[in-house]
């Protein structure tokens, strides 16, 4: 296969994810939009398997024994994984993907440059026109007489810098979410980590030019590789569980860019382009993410929630009213229009098969029920309507932002499960609490407000809450699952 | 003209895509939407497959290659497939 034609089949797969991003972006057409672009990447890797030359029989076994190994450990992930796991699954995912473009990087300059030079050293043998043999080059003297240029060695260090951020950064996102011992859900600061950080990627960036002018300078590129490893970690072990929405969104973006440098190492549009698409998606998800939480990127990245609160939200006075199952069910049968605001709490508890069934047994009784979701509800954007719509939950009933606060002071009863700081109205009247200006649910408008709540305890950020104390909020404490279970049972006893 | 600008251009375009094609997207579809692009990202399967075909197994870039193939294999089917399962619940209620 000639390279025109293999790029032209690049150009059709990048064609192939444009359009299916752009259907990912509407509920409709999202699951055919995911299966066209699957079927872009598959037209781009067989198409570049059969162009390859210069192998033997050998590599084709090892590159189906790779694909097949890959495979098999991706499609069993992803078969296995419960819905409740999915952004550390897709924080793992992502993992893999920057490593992949670190090692594509690396490997590439690895490569002995007569291995590298043999594609076009046959173009240069079949198009001179030279009879006698003896005349032309040797592959030895056409690989040293063509330099690696300077772009795709800066390129190599980018894309070993960016791939290994995004490798060890994921990977300690993966293990804050998963709640490992290892990566704590608080961030873990400590002095001179900013610094450190600093020094970390202006170094990385200096050694990629230095390897751009001085190409044999292989310590340096490994100089890269560690350092990019180290920053991933420490960039990541500061945000607190609670911001990696944001985290992931921006982690994905990477993956995209790191992509995109190992395209220029190699010179390859299909990378380029796909790489650069997602990365620039992934930012503009990101932004998305921090508009939500009304936070700059620089202050999720290094603010660290937890510890600029120390002595945030306003003092409490008042008890907050606790609440039982049963009272909880008699204020339900009464109410007319109930707005579910579901958080990570409900996550944990794999409560969403629970608050379906309550929320039939509701709309049995005539009763309007509708979801308030927060944008940044759950540890991961969207989490909480996948949760939902694994549980059977239509779509039309999931409100964003707006609309919720546009139904929530006409609903009777705010039952919220599991949602804490999406749900502080702190955010909008006290300027000295550190969610000031963050857009919330309102759920302090509706009549009565039900708090499903393990304890009263605030959560990991330390953030008090006065929704709890407030005149028409009632806690039910315990787990959020089984509260719920009960409280469709007390109903259906009415 | 130097292969590094055409790619520059090609770079520099397509990021202008990537800001454009994702604008009004239902925060419902954050979470496949991040999963699906992510599996996009796995684009990198193409770069490991040039780089680990070679005469022998027995060259570092190769091994590097061969891991290259096995983790961006797993990104493009782990991403697609999860994807597609969280996009059916989306649409099993319709019907």
């Amino acid at each position: 296969m000639s390279e025109n034609v293999l790029t032209l089949i690049y150009l059709l797969a990048a064609v192939l994810f444009i359009f299916g991003l752009k259907m990912l972006s509407k509920v409709p057409t999202a699951a055919r939009g995911n299966r066209i672009s699957a079927a872009g990447m598959l037209l781009a890797t067989v198409a570049t398997f059969f162009a390859l030359t210069g192998g033997t029989a050998i590599s084709l076994i090892w590159v189906a024994v790779a694909l097949a190994i890959g495979g098999l450990i991706g499609l069993r992930m992803a078969t296995k994984v419960e819905m409740t796991a999915m952004p550390q699954m897709v924080a793992l995912l992502n993992g893999f993907g920057g490593v992949a473009s670190l090692l594509v990087a690396c490997g590439d300059y690895a490569l002995p440059a007569t291995l590298k030079a043999a594609k076009s050293y046959e173009r240069y043998v079949e198009g001179s026109d030279v009879v006698d043999a003896s005349l032309l080059l040797t592959l030895e003297q056409f690989a040293a007489a063509i330099p690696v240029p300077w772009s795709s060695l800066l390129a190599t260090g980018l894309a070993a810098l960016i791939g290994g951020v995004t490798f060890t950064g994921s990977l300690i996102a993966f293990g804050k979410l998963q709640g490992t011992k290892w990566a704590p859900d608080a961030p873990v600061q400590f002095a001179g980590q900013k610094a450190i950080i600093g020094v970390l990627l202006a170094g990385g960036l200096i050694l990629s030019v230095f390897l751009a002018v001085q190409p044999d300078a292989w310590f340096s590129l490994l100089l890269i590789v560690v350092m990019a490893l180290v920053l991933g970690v420490l960039l990541v072990i500061g945000i607190g569980g609670a911001d990696m929405p944001v985290v992931i969104a921006l982690l994905n973006s990477y993956s995209g860019i790191a992509a995109a440098m190992a395209g220029f190492v190699l010179n390859n549009y299909a990378l380029i382009i796909t790489g650069s698409l997602v990365g620039a998606s992934g930012l503009i998800l990101t932004s998305i993410m921090c508009k939500a939480m009304n936070r700059s990127l620089m202050n999720v990245l290094f603010g660290g929630m937890g510890s600029a609160v120390a002595g945030g939200g306003s003092a409490i006075d008042g008890e907050a009213k606790e609440s039982s199952p049963e009272d909880a069910a008699i204020v339900l049968e009464a109410a007319e229009q109930i707005i579910i605001v579901p958080g990570y709490g409900m996550a944990v508890a794999q409560a969403q098969h629970a608050v379906k069934e309550l929320a039939q047994e509701l709309e049995k009784r005539g009763k309007r029920v509708y979801y308030a979701i927060h944008p940044v509800a759950g540890r991961m954007p969207g989490h909480m309507n996948v949760l939902l719509a694994e549980a059977g939950v239509e779509y039309d009933v999931l409100l964003d932002l707006e609309p919720s606060n546009a139904q929530l002071p006409q609903s009777d009863v705010a039952l919220v499960i599991g949602a804490n700081d999406v749900t502080n109205p702190d955010a909008r009247t006290n300027e000295q609490s550190p969610l000031y200006g963050m857009p919330i649910l309102d759920v302090d408008m509706a009549r009565t407000v039900f708090v499903i709540k393990r304890s009263l305890n605030p959560g990991f950020a330390g953030i008090q809450n006065p929704l709890y104390f407030l005149n028409n909020t009632r806690m039910v404490f315990g787990d959020a699952k089984k509260v719920v279970t009960e409280l469709a049972g007390e109903l259906e006893g009415i | 003209m130097d292969p590094f600008i055409v790619a520059l251009v090609v770079f520099v375009l397509a990021v202008f895509i990537g800001f454009e094609v994702i604008t009004k997207v239902p925060s419902t579809l954050h979470t496949p939407l991040m999963s699906g692009s992510n599996a996009i990202s796995g684009i990198t399967i193409v770069g490991a497959l040039l780089c680990s075909f070679a005469d022998s197994f027995f060259y570092l870039g190769v091994v590097l290659g061969f891991l290259a193939m096995v983790a961006a294999s797993i990104n493009v089917v782990g991403g697609y497939v999860v994807t597609d399962r969280m996009l059916k619940m989306f649409l099993k209620d319709k019907k």
